[in-house]
């Protein structure tokens, strides 16, 4: 894909381009759901004229989702993501919930959030060691061939990394052993789940929890002992090219703690303060979608703050989901140990909100942390082996919405249906299109800020890669970077089109 | 000897076939260890010239994932088509169009449409569209052509295996790629899975009733679904007896309907109207009214008989306008 739109751009667009400017393409970002590139203009001093950040993929399940059975929703929608299935297997599930006005059971709440929080430890494992983590554990200037996964272990040691794959395994097992598969979950049912669990389950449900307690409290030590107590890798969070100030938004519970599962959307200002707090319901009265003809991916943005392009600031509509933007639009974790690692954070990068996106790791890992902490309170709940799982719906369903927080933020499902329970409209908001416009921001202000006078070499790819992989921008692709790393290859061409110079990362 | 070349490769697709190869590694070590893997664009260094710089047929094996939406992917099939020996359409999607397939019912500007003027939350007065190519102030920008219709990959070039579901079963993945690192490849054109309905491997099998009847037709939300029993006999439409095995009932083991993403068992060249065939079968009525009243419970016959195989069937999309 890459290469096809490198050589449409020798053909045909950098003639096109005006006063001798310059284009850079980095194809492919494999670590977008499909695909995704970055062009770099350059103007003839050879500076950033605008980064544009693209996703040039579309598949239309909004529309084909037009005609089929509300229930089945829950398994068709969970086909936009094979990374975060779970995620959009419960959004659609809350949304049937809501379609047919009925309440699930103690029991099958407790086991879906349980899942939900055993998909949240793979999901942001798989990131913080193979992904992210080794810009931080292994060092942003580290040498190329480093920055990967494998580095990671030669940092921490082999046998870490034997922990990080077991512990998924472990998890991902539970994820199956309660909803039939891991890749695709299909227990989700408008007013419950379709299978309850047995002793033998939750037995095995305690050992997973308690293991990822650990586990979490393990990778918090790492990211102190290596990234913290690093002067060099604390002044690159805090540093400019990685740092804007939006709104932030999360689901938070009736005391304003970080949720995943269920409660009120909570949006903060740039400082801090709560700007608006809304049920999924009231969702279309305050996120907008701006649409670019650059993009597949849809722009959000807050309705009552309006568009104002891509642009930060108070006056700009633009805001933030996932777990930087889930800690600023909380008001702390509910439970103990996570609450100690939010607290630390805050003291240790003065209060809230924090505006630098690179701290999107270390809010990962608290979350974490969170997460597993949740699923043994869940796991040991003497309800979860309760056979009591479903409530049958009796309302004629008409229109329904779900809301769940995905590993990469806020996720919205809205459903209109018939009197038969067949989709007329379906309006699903993702949790990347909930944070594209910032990317898109972090990707422009990263570049402008890491390339000089025409100058371009690996580190400053880098540089502009880090700067959206702190989002962790979902995608099927994201766990598939095994090495942990992603191939760019960036071409500078004349204003003929003649290749001036070529960088790979091989 | 040196080990044979193997390529990985997605088109439209979710990433799930990608995460089922990830989450095989501990299955696959010994086989993986058997190939030389030079080609994976998610894993790998993304170089498509060296894909071509391969002669004709070097490659043992390409295992392509996804179904044909874009002129790209449709290049990248003709590509590692011409180079491989063996092309594997890995995963629903690729071998008969996969969910993204439904999007076969609609028109391309259905689509559009939908996605980007009409969705209640959309902000877009000037009806802007993605387009292939967009002027903006600093430069030209492009996007891939969003194609008319989906397609599978044999829609596309000549695919000699097919790994069925959505996505493959681990141990159907690692058989596969054992036969071919043994060269025991079957003959063209199979499909690497048992070649058997999905209920001779489904726990509740033995419930089954001998005659198997549906009189009445209920939706899985319905119901409580009992645990043991076979679904049919419930009144719950499980596609199994359509369907073919290799995935263990997974979807049994979690108390809810197979939607028959393994596709068909061999004799059978469009699997929706062998799963419509075979639940009609199944209704036991001779009353033409009644049969009216229990076909009319299937409320979406395109949705639950060609879930992941709309392309791949004989209909293959929607003719004209749905309004």
């Amino acid at each position: 894909m890459a290469n096809t739109v490198i050589n449409e751009i020798n053909n045909s667009v950098v003639p096109e381009s005006k006063n001798g400017r310059r284009h850079i393409v980095i194809d492919p970002i494999t670590r977008l759901e499909g695909h995704g590139k970055i062009d770099i203009i350059l103007n003839q001093q050879g500076n950033v004229d605008r980064a544009f950040f693209q996703v040039p993929e579309l598949r239309g399940f909004e529309k084909f989702a037009e005609g089929r059975r509300a229930e089945d929703m829950p398994q068709i929608t969970s086909r936009i993501c094979g990374v975060c299935p779970t995620a959009h297997h419960m959004c659609a599930t809350k949304a049937l919930d809501d379609l047919y006005k009925v309440d699930p059971p103690p029991a099958a709440k407790k086991i879906r959030e349980m899942v939900y929080c055993a998909f949240f430890i793979e999901d942001h494992a798989l990131h913080f060691y193979y992904l992210g983590g080794p810009d931080f554990v292994v060092g942003p200037t580290a040498p190329k061939s480093e920055r990967n996964i494998l580095g990671v272990l030669g940092k921490v040691g082999l046998d870490i990394g034997k922990e990080v794959i077991g512990l998924r395994k472990q998890i991902r097992d539970l994820i199956a052993l309660a909803g039939g598969k891991v890749i695709h979950p299909v227990f989700g049912l408008p007013g419950g789940v379709s299978k309850p669990l047995t002793k033998e389950d939750q037995e095995q449900f305690i050992a997973g929890a308690k293991h990822a307690v650990e586990f979490g409290e393990f990778s918090l030590k790492i990211f102190n002992d290596v990234v913290l107590k690093n002067k060099e890798y604390l002044d690159w969070i805090v540093s400019d090219t990685y740092t804007h100030q939006t709104y932030y938004m999360g689901l938070v519970d009736s005391q304003n703690r970080v949720n995943f599962y269920d409660g009120m959307l909570r949006v903060v200002k740039p400082d801090g303060k709560e700007f608006v707090k809304f049920k999924v319901q009231d969702y279309a009265k305050h996120i907008g979608e701006h649409v670019e003809p650059w993009s597949y991916i849809k722009f959000c943005f807050l309705k009552d703050v309006g568009w104002d392009g891509f642009s930060e600031g108070v006056d700009s509509g633009i805001f933030s989901v996932a777990p930087l933007a889930r800690l600023n639009a909380a008001e702390g974790m509910a439970t103990p140990k996570a609450q100690k690692a939010y607290e630390e954070f805050y003291k240790t990068l003065d209060g809230r909100p924090v505006h630098h996106t690179l701290a999107n790791h270390w809010a990962r890992l608290i979350e974490l942390l969170y997460a597993a902490e949740r699923m043994l309170e869940l796991a040991n709940d003497p309800d979860i082996v309760s056979p009591d799982i479903r409530n049958i719906p009796k309302e004629t369903p008409k229109q329904g919405f779900g809301v769940v927080e995905a590993p990469r933020g806020t996720l919205f499902h809205h459903y209109q249906t018939d009197e038969k329970g067949l989709i007329s409209m379906a309006n699903l908001i993702v949790a990347t299109q909930n944070n594209a416009a910032r990317i898109a921001m972090s990707v422009d202000k990263a570049a402008r800020g890491v390339i000089k006078n025409g100058k371009i070499d690996d580190g400053i790819l880098n540089m502009v890669e880090m700067a959206f992989r702190a989002y962790d921008p979902c995608h099927g692709c994201a766990t598939h970077s095994l090495p942990g790393q992603m191939p760019l290859i960036v071409r500078v061409l004349s204003p003929h089109g003649g290749l001036m110079q070529e960088i790979r990362r091989d | 000897m040196p080990k044979p070349k193997v390529a990985f490769y997605w088109c439209a697709s979710c990433g799930g076939c990608e995460e089922a190869v990830v989450d095989l590694a501990d299955a696959i070590l010994g086989v993986v260890d058997a190939v030389d893997i030079v080609f994976w664009p998610v894993a790998m260094d993304f170089k498509r010239e060296d894909v071509e710089a391969l002669k004709d047929g070097e490659l043992a094996a390409a295992f392509v994932n996804g179904a044909i939406r874009t002129t790209e992917q449709e290049e990248m099939a003709h590509l590692l088509r011409r180079k491989s020996q063996a092309l594997i359409a890995f995963g629903s999607c690729s071998h008969t169009g996969g969910i993204p397939g439904l999007a076969n019912l609609y028109t391309r500007e259905d689509i559009l449409k939908r996605v980007y003027i009409e969705n209640p939350s959309i902000v877009n007065p000037n009806h802007i569209l993605p387009q292939e190519k967009s002027v903006e102030t600093e430069g030209t920008l492009r996007l891939p052509a969003f194609k008319d219709d989906v397609r599978t990959l044999s829609q596309t070039v000549d695919v000699d295996y097919y790994l069925p579901g959505c996505p493959p079963p681990v141990n159907l993945i690692v058989n596969a790629v054992t036969a071919l690192v043994e060269g025991k490849l079957p003959p063209k054109g199979s499909v690497l899975a048992p070649d058997v309905a999905l209920c001779s491997e489904c726990p509740r099998n033995a419930t089954k009733p001998e005659k198997l009847t549906l009189k009445d037709v209920k939706r899985p939300h319905e119901v409580i679904i009992d645990g043991e029993r076979c679904l049919l006999a419930q009144g719950v439409i499980c596609l199994g007896p359509a369907t073919r095995s290799g995935c263990g009932a997974a979807c049994l083991n979690a108390n809810m309907p197979c939607t028959g993403c393994m596709g068909s068992t061999s004799g059978s060249k469009d699997y929706g109207a062998k799963a419509l065939s075979a639940m009609a079968s199944l209704l036991d009525s001779n009353d033409a009214e009644e049969i009216k009243e229990m076909v009319g419970k299937i409320v979406d016959p395109a949705g639950t008989f060609y879930r992941y195989s709309l392309p791949a069937s004989f209909l293959h999309r929607r003719v004209g306008h749905p309004g």
